[in-house]
């Protein structure tokens, strides 16, 4: 039997862009998308489509790949689709753009799941670069119900039992479940795969699913938002460097090592 | 909940013991609860948090629930949320502060959305307005390059505080408050997962989260070979060794030394970074160093923007004059 897999990915604005470049629009509260620099699929939830794949690698498995926005670079998403996950779901509609409410953005992938039939395992991201609020895979799991593993470095499956190396501060923890179940992975997962040929090929052909808040099941009471932005701001930084220098880079050192004495740092 | 009202904390006491997390959280709520002129409680779950209660009216605390049962002996996500749950249902209250350490980053998010109501994540600050009752709370957002202000419109109002951003405040042993047993029912069979090994790969020495003084290193360093000098110059100093993301992701050292917004929080006295390059996602670790300093070739780097003492130049040649200059100082 062919396993139901579902990995949450959303389009992020690339983090590795310059710092330079990085600005807020203070009376919108919003970041301002940097012209010239295309978005990016969230780097942990790559880390999640590379594990669903690690899973299809092993057994017969089918991969859906859901994501919500107000609109999509569609080249960008695919690109989980191209790594080899088999269909795309996009939640887009421009009542979608409350980012900042995870228990809004809940409710829009957990009537999406719904209205797709659920899923045996639903892989996530530990986080989003954007918000950083960790939040969205850990409601879908308490709104469905569903086991809860958190930080895995590999997800292994087992008949119906799900088997991930969990990460904790001093070392990993091995964590079954029965499925259902929800894992979220981090980056210590290992490099994701790069998209094949063939992959970016068989992606040109796929068509995504766009579905609008019309045609999803959603509870309107659930929808007011639990979370209010009521600023956003670059933080100052005030420190001053003392750029240490010496004839050359060894006296520099030198100099640096007599300085944290003098400071009594050592 | 009109009638919601007062600041419940949320932590264990694995070892009977009251757990810094603990301590930083009840300074953040005892400051929040002299605003709000309303009582700060905090719930210790586990099988017997034996002095911690007590430990913890003396860090200012009005009311300490001793939340009991055996099944709570090990942490459990599943257990510890109907722990959690069945105190918040029996305090009531109009604020929960819960830790962002490893339990917390999954408690907090499922203590909300079990409750149905919103989490102000991994903040960095909170503040309350005494006429609303609102709790604001600044976080950062974007891995640190921008500062999010937030709140919550039901509640109770959740808020999970990065560690090591509170000062505990001093034991005061002549504090009074409650001690309350607080036994709970947990049906062992309702947790849904299962640990069924535990692998440690701790590092050697000090601890990275507890030393005075870490040396880190980055991309930059091009390889999993320099790290050796980097510990040298960590033993030399009796601190410990750190890395970025890069150079964890690279493989050339184990998960366990990353620190950053992703890995371990830091606040060493001192913090030597070797081509790291400074990434808000980095800074987010350590940004509560005493004093950084930076060595990268790169005058650009972010990283010079944080440091107190910068040396522009190659670590290659830097850090042998450094490690050599120090052990004769450190050894004379």
């Amino acid at each position: 039997m062919s396993l139901n897999i579902c990995v949450l990915a959303k389009q992020v604005v690339d983090p590795e862009m310059p710092a330079a470049a990085f600005r807020i629009d203070p009376d919108a509260r919003e970041v301002v998308p940097p012209p010239n620099i295309p978005p990016v699929v969230n780097g942990f939830d790559e880390n999640a489509v590379e594990a669903a794949l690690q899973i299809k690698d092993a057994q017969e498995a089918n991969i859906t790949v859901i994501s919500s926005g107000t609109s999509f670079a569609l080249d960008v998403m695919k690109k989980p689709l191209s790594m080899g996950a088999d269909a795309l779901v996009l939640l887009q509609d421009d009542a979608f753009a409350n980012s900042v409410d995870s228990f809004f953005t809940v409710q829009l992938i957990t009537a999406a799941i719904n209205k797709l039939g659920g899923f045996d395992l639903i892989i996530c991201g530990r986080q989003a670069s954007d918000w950083d609020n960790a939040q969205v895979p850990l409601g879908v799991a308490e709104t469905l119900g569903m086991a809860c593993i958190t930080l895995g470095k590999k997800v292994d499956v087992q008949q119906s039992t799900v088997l991930v190396e969990r990460l904790v501060p001093d070392g990993y923890e091995v964590v079954a479940a029965d499925l259902p179940a929800l894992v979220t992975v981090s980056n210590e997962l290992g490099q994701p795969r790069y998209p094949t040929l063939r992959g970016i090929m068989a992606a040109t052909r796929k068509r995504p699913t766009v579905w609008t808040a019309a045609d999803l099941d959603l509870d309107q009471g659930q929808l007011e938002p639990r979370v209010i932005l009521h600023d956003l701001f670059v933080p100052l930084r005030e420190r001053e460097c003392e750029i240490i220098e010496g004839d050359d880079d060894a006296d520099s050192a030198r100099r640096l090592a007599l300085k944290l004495r003098e400071d009594r740092f050592i | 909940m009109a009638d919601a009202t007062g600041i419940l904390v949320f932590d264990d006491a694995p070892q009977g013991e009251l757990a810094a997390t603990a301590q930083e959280l009840l300074a953040a709520g005892r400051t929040l609860a002299d605003t709000l002129g309303q009582e700060l409680a905090i719930g210790l779950i586990g099988a017997d948090p034996a002095a911690a209660p007590q430990q913890a009216i003396a860090h200012g605390a009005d009311k300490a629930y001793a939340v009991t049962n055996p099944a709570l002996a090990g942490y459990h996500p599943d257990l510890y949320l109907s722990a959690m749950q069945a105190l918040a249902d029996e305090v009531n209250p109009g604020i929960i502060l819960i830790a962002r350490n490893n339990e917390g980053r999954e408690l907090a998010p499922r203590l909300a959305f079990r409750l149905g109501v919103g989490l102000a994540q991994d903040c960095l600050e909170v503040s309350a307005d005494a006429s609303t009752g609102r709790l604001l709370a600044n976080r950062p957002v974007y891995g640190g390059s921008a500062v999010a202000v937030v709140s919550c419109n039901q509640t109770p109002q959740i808020a999970a505080i990065r560690p090591k951003t509170y000062e505990p405040r001093d034991a005061d042993p002549s504090r009074s408050g409650q001690v309350m047993a607080f036994p709970v029912d947990i049906d062992p069979t309702s947790a849904k997962t299962r640990v069924i090994d535990v692998v440690k790969e701790e590092a050697e020495g000090i601890k990275l989260e507890d030393a005075r003084i870490v040396v880190s290193g980055g991309r930059g360093l091009g390889g999993p070979e320099p790290f050796s000098q980097l510990e040298e110059l960590a033993n030399l100093l009796g601190g410990a060794v750190g890395a970025s993301r890069a150079a964890v992701d690279s493989g050339w050292v184990p998960s366990n030394y990353q620190v950053g917004l992703t890995g371990k929080t830091i606040t060493p006295d001192l913090y030597i970074t070797v081509a790291i390059s400074g990434a808000s996602q980095h800074m987010a670790g350590c940004s509560g160093s005493k004093a950084i300093v930076a060595i990268n070739k790169d005058a650009d780097a972010n990283i010079f923007k944080d440091a107190r003492y910068g040396v522009v130049g190659d670590w290659e040649r830097v850090l042998p004059a450094l490690t050599e200059t120090i052990r004769e100082l450190t050894q004379s």
